[in-house]
């Protein structure tokens, strides 16, 4: 890649064919494995306390997509995983709720209902296009996608054809991003955001992250995801700060910003506040924003509550405290 | 859009170091008295003095080198090289055994972050430890030319202000592991971790003077590299004392290394992983607030993604925590004097005035306490004398190339070698120019790594001699066939 | 025995595969006498399926052992040395119980155990430095060599209970192999009692796997398994045995150490690490 400023004006024709698209993702500066895992190691040593762990803490709460996406997950499991989503912490009215629910496109409707309240109603994230494994036609996947939205989902995580990134067929995906996309649109004009998820365990280096970043942004995604959760490893740090770079570039070339949201795997508060630290350091202040960047987790949240429990009593909290759901 | 996410402060706690209020010189295993002026060690970060410490005059020095001569003749050179080797093992297990206590006193005399003394300075020297301890009793595969070498007897080590614990690691270990018994003589600015090893080896059973630690300023180091008895010096500090050295022991038996000063090219191609690269810039020049001798203090760019690098550098510069040491998110601490400030003003005036163009990010400095902010020169001509003279504080020059053979020339015009940086990702154009740099480490994609298996050292005015692997025992060692 | 004194509580001695402490899959057990003829304990008669386990238990430890650094590897053999030194007591009386020696003389037994432990835990982070390094051909390349593990080395222990079981275990696993060894016989309860050690040592589960039983029965499925890379015989007295074992090691050209005179006492050579370990040679070019 040459400067910033020289790819921006470029962008228009890096996706006009495959070979100008592979040209443009093979010539983004290459990623140096172990100096982005120093890094990290380096910026999870930053000790985050008192005022600034509540903050984390209860920023971290307000960026979880609070998810189930089991074969065993049922009306009752949803609407219960909504309660929780809306008042995490039933004894306590600050806890504040969290981003949205993340559930397969069948049980939108029970979250749709499960998390509207009479002052308004949190987000629906529905997984769609065939996930987690995306082997499915075109069509399939493009009516799995209008099918989630019609049902209500105010977001679609969608999953890549990580076949056609490995073989190089670069053009084959970002044009199903673009579809997909294109699929999200809703009557009234609306579109439904758009998240679109790496499967980052499957891609393995971090200079196929790098380029998948880039390759979903120029193809319209609204948030770049990392994993389905259904893949080791799924979500990690250095996955996740390489994504916060593209992000971060991508800005400065085109003045759009993208969100970034790291799934499965994040199971403690202490992960969570070292995601954050990276967001600060990487990425910048602005993305410390549930608009900006979401955590896809289901254990993590309990987990972040019993430790603002311990910040507010004094006490070390047990997991009998904390409500399963 | 959001709130900006405010460290609060997180001070590693103080009450883990048992400071006395005065020290005394550590000779034949015991602490005693110094008998020229004590000196003053201060806290750069608040210049608060933090205790008084005995110095030791000519005659103090005569007594700590016949204390190693004793303990050389005696027990240290009789004893297996099994046995040393466990003392050694001793020493290791204790510095990671205290190694908050000797983070948090390292961080208090040097100011430097206590993120670096408790991740780098304090498990590299116990690192240093473990892995000489090991050799104690293989030394005859460590020397070429066969036979079991033998050790030279006592050596005279003085040590800088900059890595105070580390450095003084990087001497003894070797030098014990190898049979000879040390006098040591820490910076007169940083002399409290060497003075807690003292008890460290009262912990481990070392015999009695095996290590003496002598402190004081310059007159008291001059007294150890003269003296008549020690058979080897080690110096590490600057290239001008290790010149006077070097005439000091001239026409004697004495051995000597040195390790020196450096002014290091960091070079980054247009192919760098950039985005690791400006990490590896940031340490090179950053690290320990640019007081270290290795330090990437000068950044040779590519032209074709120079104005990109910048761009890069700067935004990362702006992300650097300065403030208290001992803050365990603080980036760079504090710098470790007022005279070394007050050089570090000097050169930054000369660069403005020969017309380089200085940029720092915003950062507010205490009002207490020697600070220098993060500083970027650009616009750097090889003739600046912020281009040529060792600067030793957390300010980088840039300087532009085109071709690697332009890099190759610029990185090794000064009279300079310890160290250097490349930055590709092309593996044969790294090597390429690894090849050609003289300068005696040369880090690839990386920057200011050090590990006890490694040896590190000059070409040049930076010094000679090794201190770190294989290489590092052979300065404490005759071999068979010398 | 009086009614009134104390019943003392006894050990089971069992295998360590895999990190942990089980029976003979057979159930077996063969009794073991001290010294003096007394019966001390049954000590488990391992199976050729407890070897096939305990193949597969040290090929799984296999690459994350041989990817630490060299320098934690050393850490950890040194730990063994610590604790070993910490439970010095109970293996001076085992082993005056088995060989029927003198206290001083078990009490030099676990010294040297605890010292060669020690000297091989130095060599971890050295030994590439000894016998790898830059090979100066003639072209623009970089080109260096530096050992790597050969892999699963099977291990026939000898009969020393201490001191010989250490002194072929610590090179194997120092250097980052894993290992099966078939213990002492004879002397096969001391070899439980240093798996305890290792298991609080910080040793890895499946990076030392000891099995009790006789040699030969056992040693031939170690030395056929083709999923195992190098062969000690040390412990082989049998010099037809030594043979036919080194043939069948031949199928899948394990390396092989033969049974051979040395003094245990003696400060070892290289030879222990360097039968396991290969060179492997990197070429790079060096250009613009």
């Amino acid at each position: 890649m040459t400067s910033l400023s020289s790819t921006a004006s470029s962008l228009a024709d890096v996706t006009t064919s495959d070979a100008a698209l592979r040209r443009f993702l093979h010539g983004l500066p290459g990623v140096d494995q172990v100096g982005v895992e120093q890094r990290v190691a380096s910026l999870a040593t930053r000790s985050i306390k008192t005022t600034a762990k509540a903050y984390a803490l209860d920023l971290a709460i307000r960026m979880v997509d609070l998810t189930t996406l089991e074969g065993a997950d049922t009306p009752g499991k949803v609407r219960s995983l909504g309660a929780k989503a809306l008042r995490p912490d039933p004894t306590d009215p600050t806890c504040p709720s969290v981003a949205a629910v993340c559930v397969y496109p069948d049980m939108v409707p029970y979250a749709v209902e499960a998390v509207t309240t009479p002052g308004g109603r949190l987000h629906v994230a529905s997984v769609a296009t065939a996930f987690p494994s995306g082997r499915s036609s075109r069509s399939i996947k493009l009516e799995d996608t209008r099918d989630a939205v019609a049902a209500g989902a105010d977001e679609i995580d969608m999953v890549i054809d990580r076949g056609a990134f490995l073989t190089g067929r670069y053009l084959d995906v970002f044009e199903e991003i673009v579809a997909v996309r294109e699929a999200c649109a809703r009557p009234d004009g609306s579109r439904a955001h758009l998240k679109v998820i790496f499967e980052t365990g499957e891609l393995q280096t971090y200079d196929n992250v790098r380029r998948v970043s880039w390759l979903a942004m120029l193809a319209g995604a609204d948030f770049i995801k990392t994993s389905t959760g259904k893949v080791q490893p799924a979500a990690t740090l250095p996955v996740t700060l390489v994504m916060l770079e593209a992000v971060r570039d991508f800005r400065a070339s085109t003045g759009r910003m993208v969100g970034v949201k790291p799934a499965g795997g994040i199971r403690t508060s202490k992960d969570a506040i070292r995601y954050l630290v990276v967001v600060n350091e990487v990425a910048g202040p602005d993305w410390l924003d549930p608009d900006w960047f979401r955590f896809g987790a289901s254990s993590l949240l309990n987990d972040l509550l019993l430790q603002r429990t311990k910040m507010s009593t004094g006490r070390y909290s047990g997991p009998d405290y904390v409500t399963l759901d | 859009m959001s709130t900006p996410f405010e460290y609060a402060p997180a001070p590693e706690s103080r009450s883990v170091v048992d400071l006395r209020p005065t020290y005394g010189l550590f000779v034949g295993g015991e602490f005693v008295d110094g008998h020229a002026d004590p000196l003053k060690s201060v806290n750069p970060a608040t210049e608060e003095v933090l205790a008084e410490v005995a110095t030791a005059d000519a005659d103090d020095v005569d007594a700590a080198v016949r204390a190693a001569r004793r303990a050389y003749q005696r027990t240290w050179s009789r004893m297996s090289g099994s046995e040393r080797g466990k003392y050694l093992f001793r020493i290791a297990r204790l510095i990671q055994e205290r190694s908050r206590e000797l983070a948090v006193l390292e961080t208090l005399d040097n100011g430097k972050p206590i993120k670096e003394a408790r991740d780098v300075d304090v498990p590299t020297a116990a690192a240093h430890f473990f892995y000489y301890a090991g050799w104690a009793d293989k030394l005859e595969y460590a020397v070429a030319g066969g036979g079991t070498p033998q050790p030279l007897g006592v050596a005279g080590q003085v040590i800088p202000w900059n890595f105070p614990f580390l450095m003084l690691a990087w001497k003894v270990a070797p030098a014990l592991a190898a049979g000879n018994t040390v006098v040591l003589k820490p910076a007169e600015t940083t002399p409290l971790s060497a003075l807690l090893f003292a008890e460290i080896c009262q912990q481990a059973d070392l015999p009695p003077g095996v290590v003496n630690i002598v402190t004081g300023a310059g007159a008291t180091g001059q007294a150890v590299v003269s003296h008549a008895d020690v058979d080897k010096v080690a110096f590490t500090g600057s290239t001008d004392v290790g010149r006077s050295i070097a005439r000091a022991v001239a026409g004697s038996d004495k051995r000597l290394t040195l390790e020196l000063g450096g002014k290091a090219a960091n070079i980054v191609y247009d192919d760098a992983p950039l985005d690791e690269a400006v990490e590896g810039i940031v340490n090179g020049i950053f690290f320990n607030q640019g007081h270290v001798c290795c330090a990437g203090s000068r950044l040779l760019v590519q032209e074709s993604v120079a104005e990109e690098v910048l761009e890069r550098l700067r935004r990362r510069m702006g992300t650097l925590r300065l403030g208290d040491p001992l803050d365990k998110n603080t980036d760079v601490g504090a710098i470790n004097s007022s005279a070394q400030l007050a050089r570090i003003r000097e050169l930054v005036e000369a660069g403005e005035a020969e017309g380089a163009e200085r940029w720092s990010p915003p950062c507010d400095l205490p009002e207490r306490g020697y600070w220098f902010a993060p500083t970027l020169f650009t616009g750097v001509s090889q003739a600046h004398r912020i281009a040529r003279e060792e600067i030793f504080g957390p300010v980088l020059s840039v300087l532009t190339f085109r071709t690697p053979a332009e890099a190759v020339e610029k990185a090794n015009n000064t009279p300079y070698g310890l160290s250097a940086g490349i930055w590709s990702d092309k593996g044969s154009r790294a090597l390429w120019t690894a090849e050609r740099l003289r300068a005696g480490v040369v880090w690839t994609n990386t920057f200011n790594k050090f590990d006890p298996a490694s040896p590190f050292g000059g070409y040049k005015e930076s010094g000679y001699g090794r201190e770190g692997g294989r290489h590092g025992l052979e300065a404490y060692l005759k071999g068979a066939d010398q | 025995m009086s009614p009134t004194s104390r019943a003392e509580v006894r050990k089971t001695y069992k295998l360590y595969v895999g990190g942990a402490f089980p029976r003979s899959e057979s159930g077996r057990s063969y009794v073991v006498n001290d010294a003096k003829g007394r019966f001390w304990a049954n000590a488990s008669h391992a199976s050729r399926k407890d070897v096939r386990d305990a193949v597969v238990a040290a090929r799984k430890a296999f690459d994350g052992w041989a990817g630490r650094t060299a320098y934690n590897r050393g850490q950890v053999v040194y730990r063994i040395a610590e604790v070993l030194e910490g439970r010095r007591e109970q293996f001076e009386s085992e082993i005056r119980a088995a060989e029927g020696v003198t206290a001083a003389r078990a009490r030099a037994a676990v010294d040297a155990a605890v010292d060669r432990l020690v000297w091989y835990a130095g060599w971890a982070d050295k030994l590439s430095q000894v016998v790898g390094g830059a090979n100066p051909v003639a072209g623009p390349f970089l080109n260096h060599s530096a050992p790597d593990p050969s892999g699963v080395i099977g291990v026939v222990a000898p009969d020393g209970p201490l001191l010989g079981l250490v002194s072929v275990v610590a090179p194997v696993i120092t250097t980052g192999n894993t290992c099966v060894v078939v213990a002492s016989e004879p002397h096969p309860l001391t070899a439980v009692t240093l798996g305890e050690v290792m298991a609080t040592a910080d040793v890895p589960g499946g990076v030392v796997n000891l099995l009790t039983g006789p040699r030969a029965e056992l040693a031939p499925w170690l030395a056929s398994h083709m999923d195992v890379n190098g062969l000690d015989l040390t412990g082989v007295a049998d010099p037809e045995l030594a043979r036919n074992l080194e043939i069948e090691a031949a199928q899948n050209l394990k390396r092989v150490r033969r049974p051979a005179d040395e003094d245990l006492l003696a400060t070892p050579g290289l030879g222990r690490m360097t039968t396991f370990l290969e060179t492997k040679t990197v070429w790079h070019p060096v250009g613009r």
